[in-house]
């Protein structure tokens, strides 16, 4: 017998509600829930993490991706502006760091600054340094991408327009190009920022004394200590503190630009 | 005669291979009103291009206002503060504000004051009838009062000239009146303007003289009444048969 369209949808959709309810009930049975919990959720363990996660490792975390973006940002901006030069050396120059950052992971930078760069060159950086200059050479490499991204998707109408009003190269980038860029900069640059909280644990494979633990060794110190996951998951959830906001900014700075430039301003000039 | 404002010596320009202009000469004197027609790929933008340096030319020789904007010592900059230009994209600003369109400049480039600019501004947005839009958003408004903003942006730098760019051929059909209403009064009140236009009506009834363009130089110039009146060259006529009378163009056969 035929089924109706509808009625094949809706057979189809509690098919699918079945399976769901079928896989729960199967978890909640087979599941070793006193491990489970004891091994996600232990209070005493939590406790023990509690304040030095927040006050130590999720300030340090903030501290070095700060850093790393800062550089990041500044070397970016040069790397965007090499990349756009009518200067070709400049452009090969900057598409070469560019594709090498972008392509090779980040573990291998830190690796290289961490253990490579002190005995080759028989020098030691303290940690902030080389938290900054390691997430700064990864991170400048991406941030640069969306920089030069966001700089060409400007109209060239727009340049035209300022230069035949008389206004210098400078001028026009630093009044039409650069306010317009930066609209079109921010979510992009908002979500770098997310990967570059994520890469920034990292450096837990430096050796860190304890007041410089980030939130990934911190988790790590206390599984050690307390045998327990559930300083893993907590660390976890600190990381989410920082991404999700930060995702809710991204996503806010990309609707409020596009109505800007359609619902009007206050005029103020 | 009056002085000539726009004044082109055997201009050449080449993208690449292709040879766009192959040596126009022509000028525009004070106060006249100077329509370029012909078919796209003509090189009408491009020549009007070349006149604000937007373009640079491969040879030859443009004076505008006075300066020799071909001159590689010139300062271009200064030589495009009297060189009004209207885009077919209108390219208003689209970051800031209808007012702060035409302030920007007047401050930035002009240095004029705050308070001046404003007024300036004001009273070319009240001449191209958006007195009431100064607050507004570019996004917020019409084709037509986009076009009509950019040229109250460039009047606000008071040039002495004004080139307009196809300024209606990107517009709905029923706004390019607005904007050629305007563009009739700047006329009747003395602009010196260089017009690349599609508009037969606007150039027969506001132009001193009427360019036809074709393959990259000047086929017949003279008065509108006798450029589309009464077309003395073949391409001139082919042309204006198929742009006046679209509808009984002979599919195959129709000179290019």
């Amino acid at each position: 017998m035929a089924m109706s369209r509808r009625k094949r949808a809706q057979a189809f959709r509690n098919a699918q509600y079945a399976v769901l309810v079928l896989g729960i009930v199967a978890v909640g049975v087979l599941a070793d829930w006193d491990t489970i919990l004891q091994a996600f959720f232990n209070v005493d363990a939590a406790a023990r993490q509690i304040p030095a996660i927040f006050t130590t490792a999720l300030v340090n975390t903030v501290i070095y991706t700060t850093l790393g973006f800062g550089l990041g940002l500044g070397v970016g901006l040069v790397l965007a502006l090499m990349k756009l030069s009518s200067v070709a050396p400049y452009r090969w120059i900057a598409t070469v760091y560019i594709e090498f950052f972008r392509g090779v992971p980040a573990l291998l930078v830190f690796i290289a600054l961490g253990f490579g760069v002190p005995l080759a060159f028989n020098i030691r950086f303290e940690i902030y340094s080389t938290a900054a200059i390691a997430l700064g050479l990864v991170g400048s490499a991406y941030i640069a991408e969306t920089l030069r991204a966001g700089i060409q998707a400007v109209p060239k109408g727009q340049v035209e327009a300022a230069r035949s009003l008389g206004m210098s190269p400078g001028r026009t980038n630093l009044t039409v190009v650069i306010p317009q860029a930066f609209r079109i900069i921010l979510p992009p640059l908002t979500n770098e920022l997310i990967l570059l909280t994520k890469d920034s644990s990292l450096i837990y494979l430096l050796g860190l004394t304890r007041d410089e633990y980030e939130l990934a060794k911190f988790g790590r110190e206390g599984l050690n200590a307390t045998n327990s996951l559930t300083p893993i998951l907590l660390a976890g959830l600190c990381y989410l503190l920082i991404t999700i906001p930060l995702g809710h900014l991204s996503r806010y700075l990309e609707g409020r630009a596009g109505r800007k430039q359609e619902q009007g301003l206050k005029v103020t000039a | 005669m009056n002085e000539a404002i726009v004044e082109v010596v055997d201009l050449h320009k080449s993208f690449g291979e292709l040879e766009v202009l192959k040596g126009i000469d022509m000028s525009v004197r004070r106060g006249e009103v100077v329509c370029i027609i012909g078919p796209s790929g003509s090189g009408k933008s491009t020549l009007l291009r070349c006149v604000n340096f937007l373009e640079e030319p491969n040879a030859g020789r443009i004076v505008v206002n006075g300066f020799e904007v071909t001159d590689p010592d010139v300062d271009i900059d200064r030589a495009r503060r009297g060189i009004g230009m209207v885009f077919q994209a209108f390219n208003l600003f689209g970051h800031l504000s209808v007012l702060e369109n035409l302030t920007i400049a007047q401050r930035k480039v002009l240095k004029r004051d705050r308070a001046e600019a404003d007024a300036v501004a004001r009273k070319n947005l009240e001449k191209v009838g958006l007195a009431e839009k100064a607050g507004a958003m570019p996004a917020q408004l019409s084709g037509g009062q986009q076009q009509r903003a950019a040229i109250a942006r460039a009047l606000s730098m008071d040039p002495a000239v004004m080139l307009f760019d196809e300024p209606t051929s990107a517009l709905d059909p029923e706004l390019v009146g607005d904007v050629l209403s305007v563009m009739r009064q700047l006329a009747e009140e003395g602009m010196t303007m260089l017009v690349v236009t599609h508009e037969m009506q606007f150039a027969r009834e506001v132009a001193d003289k009427v360019l036809f363009m074709d393959d990259g130089g000047i086929v017949e110039e003279g008065p509108p009444a006798q450029v589309i009146g009464e077309p003395r060259q073949q391409r001139t006529k082919g042309f204006l048969a198929r742009v006046l009378n679209p509808t009984h163009v002979p599919v195959t056969g129709a000179e290019t």
